[in-house]
């Protein structure tokens, strides 16, 4: 693995072009270590991504940050500002958006937005100016004097975006603006934060355990399991650090013992994971090549490929080779979801 | 400052345009004003009073003739007669009486020979309201019995002259303080208890605590605004409780400035001690299944429904300490009684720092972090 940061720490935090620098930071509840040793910097102006499952400590990560929780130990610096010793300095520079929606329902969009204005001192002129240019950078504007209950989930995210920049903070926290959002809600938040991030100049720290969204916002973007940083790089490189520039996901009916490591012999094949029964995922360096091989492997053996695609390496696969585990299968362990059985089916 | 007024305009906002909490702050103790004041503040009438004849005598007549007397009249109860005592014991047992009285055989030839002549009642005391209704109207009645055909010229007996300082006071009168008391804490109870943590667990306060905002100007925000909320309330309770129970005073100016004393005084002691009551709570059932115990524990033992003398030394203290006695022992003084501003000093002291010391512990108590 790619060594991420110097093993003294971060020995500049007021650095001019670090916007966040944290330093072995660590959070513990009792015994259990909640973030564990973590340190990285982001750079003024960069979209910086914390991709992990849920429970991965990410949110305590944003909030040890964002002033919002103390440190067990460790430093955490915001535009140069100690969170813990110059909690307030930060708390001026930065804007955040917690994960869940927290706009007032029975206030209109711009009532919401002024009482946010006031809380962080924005004289009332400014505030004027600053609300309505956020209303349509946001594109809300014909909906100001809407209560926020009458919104959609992707319009009161958008309200959110906005609350969170109404001081014209130059550091934005978004813990996973995206979810619960449909499709077509969710580009459009990410359009709208690229827009954002050029219009204002924002350095952005986004938490997220969607691939697609990290890989397509964030500049870089740091892997955390466990409360332990795995990895950190653009989303380019962390992809070139997975041995394989190819994965060929394949499901074979009832393939005999042994299989996995024919699979293994197969040309140009770089590593080989058994997902489930007759389920396998194969990486390698040509995909074309290794997939004819693949095929005529199985038709020699007498074995029906009941599926069978080829695809370009995605940070699930990254996260997979480093620890071990598919994202999405630690979304569906955190929200303790099994699916029923169909109707008529036996277990 | 800005960013206290904007905790308190955000919460001002939400208490007007969310009208289900006004109303339910202000509908429940007028219910309770209506149903309770009405329920409570009558007299028995029209009890079902067996009467056996076992004599039949001209004094048997006399007791018969008194009770047509009181039926017809003040309508305590109404004899049903009967022939039979036991079949009248067993009615009372069975409810289908409210009481029986029973004249003994002899009982005339007992009275003109002043033989200690006697009536017997007999009651349902499982209803101790009823049976000391009727046991106090017939000892009315047979003191009357008693009295002497022709009067002593002189009274040698002490007689008792009972002079009341106010008009007659419906028990919806009596009532109306303790109504007002109950808006307030019920607001409060809703706006500083329940809303309070369920802003807290919808991470409205997550959104507060990463702006600027000082933790003292986060406090006296949220403190200030469900004070005020509360004496929206308790003015309009004040107002429209009047109505109800004719309560006229209410109206006059010297009042009202007395009222707005006390109302402001209630708000700070009841916001104070809930503020205490919920800095640490983050479940949001906890409020709610508070809001019983805390309203059995403090409105009941206030003297607002049943004087606080009548209680045992335990309850007696939880009134004493209980910022509901001095709210409703204050709105007594100003609305029953017109008392000068002398008379509601001590509960004013007593509510404000209450309040003030409340807030003072809740203080340290609440964290800027989460």
């Amino acid at each position: 693995m790619k060594p991420l940061f110097s093993k003294k720490g971060i020995e500049s935090p007021h650095e001019k072009n670090v916007a966040i620098a944290v330093d072995h930071i660590v959070k513990r509840y009792g015994d259990f270590t909640a973030v564990d040793d973590i340190s990285f910097e982001v750079r003024d102006g960069e979209i910086f991504g914390l991709l992990g499952p849920n429970g991965a400590g990410k949110s305590t990560l944003i909030r040890m940050m964002t002033t919002l929780m103390p440190i067990s130990a460790g430093k955490a610096y915001i535009a140069g500002f100690d969170v813990d010793t110059q909690s307030d300095e930060a708390r001026r520079c930065i804007g955040v958006i917690p994960q869940a929606l927290t706009s007032d329902i029975d206030l209109t969009v711009g009532e919401n937005l002024s009482i946010y204005a006031k809380l962080y001192g924005v004289p009332t002129e400014q505030r004027r100016k600053s609300i309505a240019e956020l209303l349509e950078a946001v594109d809300l504007t014909k909906w100001r004097d809407a209560q926020t209950k009458t919104l959609s989930g992707g319009m009161r995210r958008r309200l959110e975006i906005a609350r969170g920049l109404v001081h014209n903070p130059k550091i934005f926290f978004l813990d996973e603006p995206t979810t619960g959002l449909d499709p077509v809600s969710r580009v459009a938040v990410w359009e709208m934060l690229n827009k954002l991030k050029e219009q204002r100049h924002l350095t952005m720290l986004i938490t997220t355990h969607y691939m697609d969204e990290a890989d397509r916002l964030c500049d870089r973007i740091a892997i955390v399991d466990h409360g332990k940083l795995v990895a950190l790089d653009t989303p380019l490189a962390l992809k070139q650090s997975v041995p394989g520039s190819n994965v060929i996901e394949v499901q074979i009916q009832s393939p005999p013992p042994g299989w996995e490591d024919e699979l293994r012999r197969l040309p140009d094949v770089t590593d080989v994971h058994s997902e489930s029964a007759g389920a396998y995922r194969v990486l390698s360096s040509n995909g074309s090549k290794t997939t004819t091989a693949l095929v005529e492997a199985a038709v020699r053996a007498g074995l029906e490929i009941r599926s069978l695609s080829v695809q370009n390496t995605t940070l699930d696969d990254v996260f997979v080779h480093y620890t071990g585990r598919q994202l999405r299968d630690e979304a569906v362990k955190a929200y303790g979801f099994v699916m029923p059985p169909r109707p008529g089916m036996q277990s | 400052m800005t960013r206290m007024f904007a905790i308190i305009e955000r919460e001002l906002r939400k208490f007007f345009r969310s009208p289900t909490l006004m109303m339910v702050a202000m509908v429940f103790p007028l219910v309770q004003l209506i149903v309770l004041g009405n329920a409570f503040g009558g007299k028995i009438r029209d009890a079902r009073m067996g009467l056996v004849d076992q004599d039949h005598g001209p004094q048997a007549v006399r007791v018969k003739e008194a009770f047509d007397a009181v039926a017809a009249n003040i309508r305590t109860f109404k004899p049903v007669y009967y022939d039979n005592d036991k079949q009248a014991m067993e009615d009372v047992r069975n409810g289908k009486l409210d009481g029986a009285v029973i004249i003994p055989p002899q009982f005339s030839r007992r009275v003109y020979q002043q033989e200690n002549p006697q009536l017997g009642l007999i009651v349902d005391n499982s209803d101790q309201f009823m049976s000391s209704t009727l046991e106090a109207k017939m000892s009315e009645l047979t003191q009357a019995l008693n009295q002497p055909v022709v009067e002593q010229r002189v009274v040698n007996q002490v007689a008792l002259q009972i002079v009341e300082l106010y008009p007659y006071i419906e028990y919806m009168k009596y009532l109306l303080p303790g109504s007002i008391a109950l808006s307030m804490f019920v607001s409060v109870m809703i706006g500083g208890g329940m809303l309070y943590i369920d802003d807290k667990a919808r991470g409205v306060h997550e959104g507060y605590l990463v702006t600027p905002i000082t933790k003292l100007e986060l406090i006296f925000g949220l403190n200030i605004a469900g004070a005020l909320k509360a004496i929206l309330a308790g003015i309009a309770i004040s107002f429209a409780g009047s109505l109800l129970a004719g309560v006229g005073t209410a109206f006059h100016p010297i009042t009202i400035l007395q009222l707005l004393l006390l109302i402001t005084a209630t708000s700070l002691a009841f916001n104070g001690m809930m503020f205490l009551l919920m800095v640490r709570v983050e479940d949001p059932l906890v409020p709610r299944a508070m809001f019983g115990i805390l309203n059995t524990l403090l409105f009941f033992p206030s003297g607002s429904i049943y004087p606080i003398n009548a209680f045992p030394r335990w309850l007696q203290a939880i009134a004493w300490v209980d910022p509901f006695s001095y709210a409703v022992h204050g709105f007594k003084a100003v609305l029953l009684k017109q008392a000068s501003t002398t008379a509601i000093i001590p509960d004013l002291l007593y509510l404000y720092t209450f309040g003030i010391v409340m807030l003072l512990v809740a203080v340290p108590l609440f964290k800027r972090t989460l």
